[in-house]
């Protein structure tokens, strides 16, 4: 795989998108997928906490009162930014609340897929034999592709 | 947080985001704080507290932070290791609605954020 840069901010102040074929198909299936748990509303599943934390740490009343004002903005705000990087999968070009779109959906996905697979902060390498091998491959490339999106986003600040 | 390497011939790799390894509860569990009472009054602000975890990136931390409350490279920068080396650190306070917004805007970015009275 090439490692050229994937997001590139233009005069404009659009973004080029370049992303391979097989990258675009890497990613296409995965918004969907997060989606899904998200709308499974399974509250015990660890990745859907994550996702949804608690505002209050110690009063529950204030945290129940929270989340009955705010949960559904937020999993609005979560679908939406899935369902963006879902639509302009193939684009290769994008408007900055495009690209801020993808950001929270690239960010959701690591959230995820980290909790999935329980990776702490320097976790050494796996043999590629391990099972989470895969997993933690496709955690790696989005984790790099993030971190090129708040580059380009942050150029523009 | 993390740190962004290259990835290893990631594509092709191609995993399921929803389906790994059965995994423990990750919600950080914080037994130090007395419990509080939030029917006493009182005029102390409300902190907004970003706590540490191992998937949001550095980068993306200190970008969230400047891009939410305005801060420079160089203040979104030092809370952001705050949060990394000391595992928590106080991002903004104010009232409590102004607190549960900020609250908010944080989730909406992934971050974990929680609020309380100032102690």
């Amino acid at each position: 795989m090439k490692l050229g840069r994937r997001l590139r901010r233009t005069k404009g102040g659009q973004y080029q998108l370049r992303l391979s074929k097989a990258e675009r198909d890497l990613l296409r299936s995965l918004p969907g997928q997060v989606r899904d748990l998200i709308d499974s509303t399974d509250p015990d599943d660890p990745s859907v906490r994550r996702l949804f934390p608690p505002a209050y740490r110690n009063e529950e009343k204030a945290e129940a009162d929270y989340q009955s004002l705010m949960h559904d903005d937020l999993l609005e705000h979560h679908r939406q930014a899935l369902s963006v990087m879902e639509e302009t999968i193939d684009a290769n070009r994008l408007d900055e609340e495009q690209v801020v779109s993808w950001l929270s959906a690239l960010n959701e996905l690591r959230l995820v897929l980290g909790t999935n697979l329980d990776v702490s902060e320097g976790s050494q390498p796996v043999a590629p034999s391990d099972p989470r091998a895969p997993g933690l491959a496709l955690y790696g490339y989005l984790s790099w592709l993030q971190e090129q999106v708040v580059e380009a986003l942050a150029a523009s600040l | 947080m993390a740190t962004a390497a290259r990835p290893a011939g990631a594509v092709g790799a191609a995993g399921a985001v929803t389906t790994a390894t059965a995994v423990p509860d990750t919600l950080p569990t914080e037994v130090e704080q007395p419990v509080e009472d939030s029917s006493v009054k009182t005029d102390r602000p409300w902190i907004v507290i970003v706590w540490n975890d191992p998937i949001n990136l550095m980068s993306y931390v200190t970008f969230v932070l400047q891009k939410l409350f305005g801060y420079s490279k160089a203040k979104a920068t030092k809370l952001m290791l705050d949060v990394h080396h000391k595992g928590r650190a106080i991002v903004s306070s104010g009232s409590r609605e102004r607190a549960e917004l900020d609250v908010f805007r944080l989730h909406e970015h992934g971050l974990w954020a929680t609020m309380e009275h100032e102690q």
